[in-house]
């Protein structure tokens, strides 16, 4: 497997030594006459969480897929770390219901993995009462905390996660957020996320990237939150709630570890500013 | 039983027995129409393995692949559908191959076998024919069994996994392709699909696993080829035409049989 991996990957990889898993520059992508991206440049560090952000049709899929070498850029270098390993949860995932598969056997297409290990892969997503279930059957939070389990289950050193909260209720999404973050931490691997989700993804991210073919803005989600280009693309209103929310953040954790309910008002986006 | 039916049915269970694995591939990958695509362009294979003076097994495997690789390509145009492709790939082989059929004066073609089977005029050197591919067929699918149902589920995700998607769906359309040149002989090329796809869409049903499904099939198949041979000798009716209807009468009995629901 390993190896089949590393021979797809070997026609864009550079030497061992920066300390950048991912590095793009300057790539291009358009579809048929239409940009869809345009001069992206971006590198990903070890153990680094990015977000990218961007409206329907600012071309995150596309970016994601070129930087996993599922698309070919049509200019522009793609630069993986050598031997990166990568676990991917793609979007929007629907198994034909004509094909009987359990989720134990879903886990089992990922690769080979040592005894017991998938059940425990679905433990630490909160997931093992599900094992033995048809992937049919089981709810859209279930379904996105076993695709994570397969994706764990590699090892990875970069995890790419293409709108992971989808089909998941508000609850469940922020949840699913803290798994992320848990899991980041517990592997020490990067995150490449995709998501609209601004008010939740922002706690979790060390650095946004915000996305219209072209990036628009990127950095700290404090310091995004507050950059023109964000405000217009996603209006004052948003960008605002996310002052909050980060303010927010900063004071719960500290005193007892739950979540408090600060109620968001002019006085906590003073602190911001 | 005498050798004679003995003969005729080997040679269908052997078709059954490797078309119900491969089967169920083509109902998990909605190959259904890619399926009677190829099988119609058997024909046409035929008529080149008698041009070339080879077996016409060797025609059909190298047009059916010929087809599919056209068929693979095509798929990247955004101007037509895929099922009108399809279509058009479709009839085009089948109309091409009779008409090229009907400028080989020098061979006699029976045509209505090539059409509809003719498989209780099975010869021994048939039946090896079967069996070796037969057999081959399902050894190379065991082979790539894990990565073709990775690619089946989700390409992208088995690519990243380090699936080598477009080599097992290659070898996917190879193995269709010497598969319908066996079954030519049992059920004809306008039916061949048929015994792809119902005893596999019959068994959904009653299989938690992909394994048993495909097993499942196989069985279904056999039994299906063995009630339409014994048709075939009790009424004088069409052996190939009766193993598919056959198969017909099986699938609705599943259908009213109390089951696993797919969710199950």
């Amino acid at each position: 497997m390993d190896n089949v991996n590393a021979a797809v990957m070997s026609s864009r990889i550079q030497p061992d030594g920066g300390s950048s898993l991912l590095e793009m520059q300057d790539v291009c992508f358009e579809r048929g006459g239409k940009a869809i991206l345009e001069h992206i440049s971006l590198s990903l560090a070890r153990g680094e969480i990015m977000t990218l952000i961007g409206p329907n049709g600012s071309g995150k899929t596309t970016l994601v897929k070129i930087a996993l070498g599922l698309l070919e850029p049509d200019s522009g270098t793609v630069a993986r770390k050598r031997g990166l390993r990568i676990g991917y949860m793609p979007q929007r995932v629907v198994i034909d219901p004509v094909l009987p598969l359990t989720v134990r056997r879903f886990l089992s297409l990922g690769g080979k993995c040592q005894l017991g290990r998938r059940r425990t892969a679905l433990e630490e997503v909160g997931a093992p009462h599900v094992i033995d279930s048809a992937v049919q059957s089981i709810s859209g939070g279930e379904f996105q905390r076993v695709l994570l389990a397969r994706a764990i289950l590699r090892e990875p050193d970069l995890l790419v996660l293409d709108e992971p909260v989808q089909g998941v209720d508000v609850t469940g999404q922020a949840a699913l957020y803290d798994l992320i973050s848990r899991i980041r931490t517990r592997y020490g691997c990067a995150v490449l996320m995709v998501s609209h989700d601004l008010h939740l993804v922002m706690a979790q991210t060390d650095r946004v990237v915000c996305l219209n073919q072209h990036i628009c803005c990127s950095g700290h989600p404090a310091v995004v939150s507050k950059d023109p280009a964000f405000i217009e693309m996603f209006g004052k209103e948003d960008a605002d709630r996310l002052a909050v929310y980060h303010h927010h953040h900063d004071h719960v954790h500290e005193p007892s570890g739950e979540i408090a309910t600060h109620p968001p008002g002019p006085h906590s986006h003073d602190h911001h500013d | 039983m005498n050798d004679f039916v003995v003969k005729t049915l080997l040679a269908g269970f052997g078709v059954a027995v490797v078309a119900g694995p491969l089967g169920a591939f083509v109902v998990w990958r909605r190959m259904a129409y890619f399926g009677d695509a190829l099988s119609h362009a058997a024909l046409l294979g035929v008529g080149l393995g008698l041009v070339l003076g080879m077996d016409p097994v060797f025609g059909v495997v190298v047009i059916c692949v010929a087809v599919a690789v056209l068929l693979a390509l095509s798929q990247r145009q955004k101007s037509l559908a895929g099922d009108t492709v399809l279509g058009i790939m479709a009839h085009a082989t089948l109309a091409i191959g009779l008409v090229a059929l009907a400028f080989l004066t020098s061979v006699r073609v029976d045509l209505m076998g090539l059409l509809l089977g003719d498989v209780l005029a099975v010869t021994t050197k048939d039946l090896w024919r079967i069996w070796v591919a037969g057999v081959g067929t399902l050894v190379v699918l065991a082979g790539i069994w894990r990565p073709l149902l990775a690619a089946t589920v989700h390409e992208d995700l088995a690519r990243v996994e380090g699936v080598p998607v477009q080599g097992v769906q290659l070898t996917l359309m190879v193995l269709m392709a010497i598969v319908i040149a066996i079954a030519m002989k049992v059920v004809g090329v306008l039916l061949i699909t048929s015994l792809l796809i119902i005893p596999s869409a019959a068994t959904r049903r009653f299989c938690r696993t992909p394994e048993q499904m495909a097993v499942l099939a196989a069985v279904l198949g056999c039994c299906a080829v063995a009630i339409g041979i014994w048709l075939s000798f009790h009424f004088d009716t069409p052996a190939g035409p009766s193993i598919v209807v056959a198969e017909t009468a099986i699938f609705l009995i599943t259908v009213f049989t109390p089951g696993r629901s797919p969710g199950q």
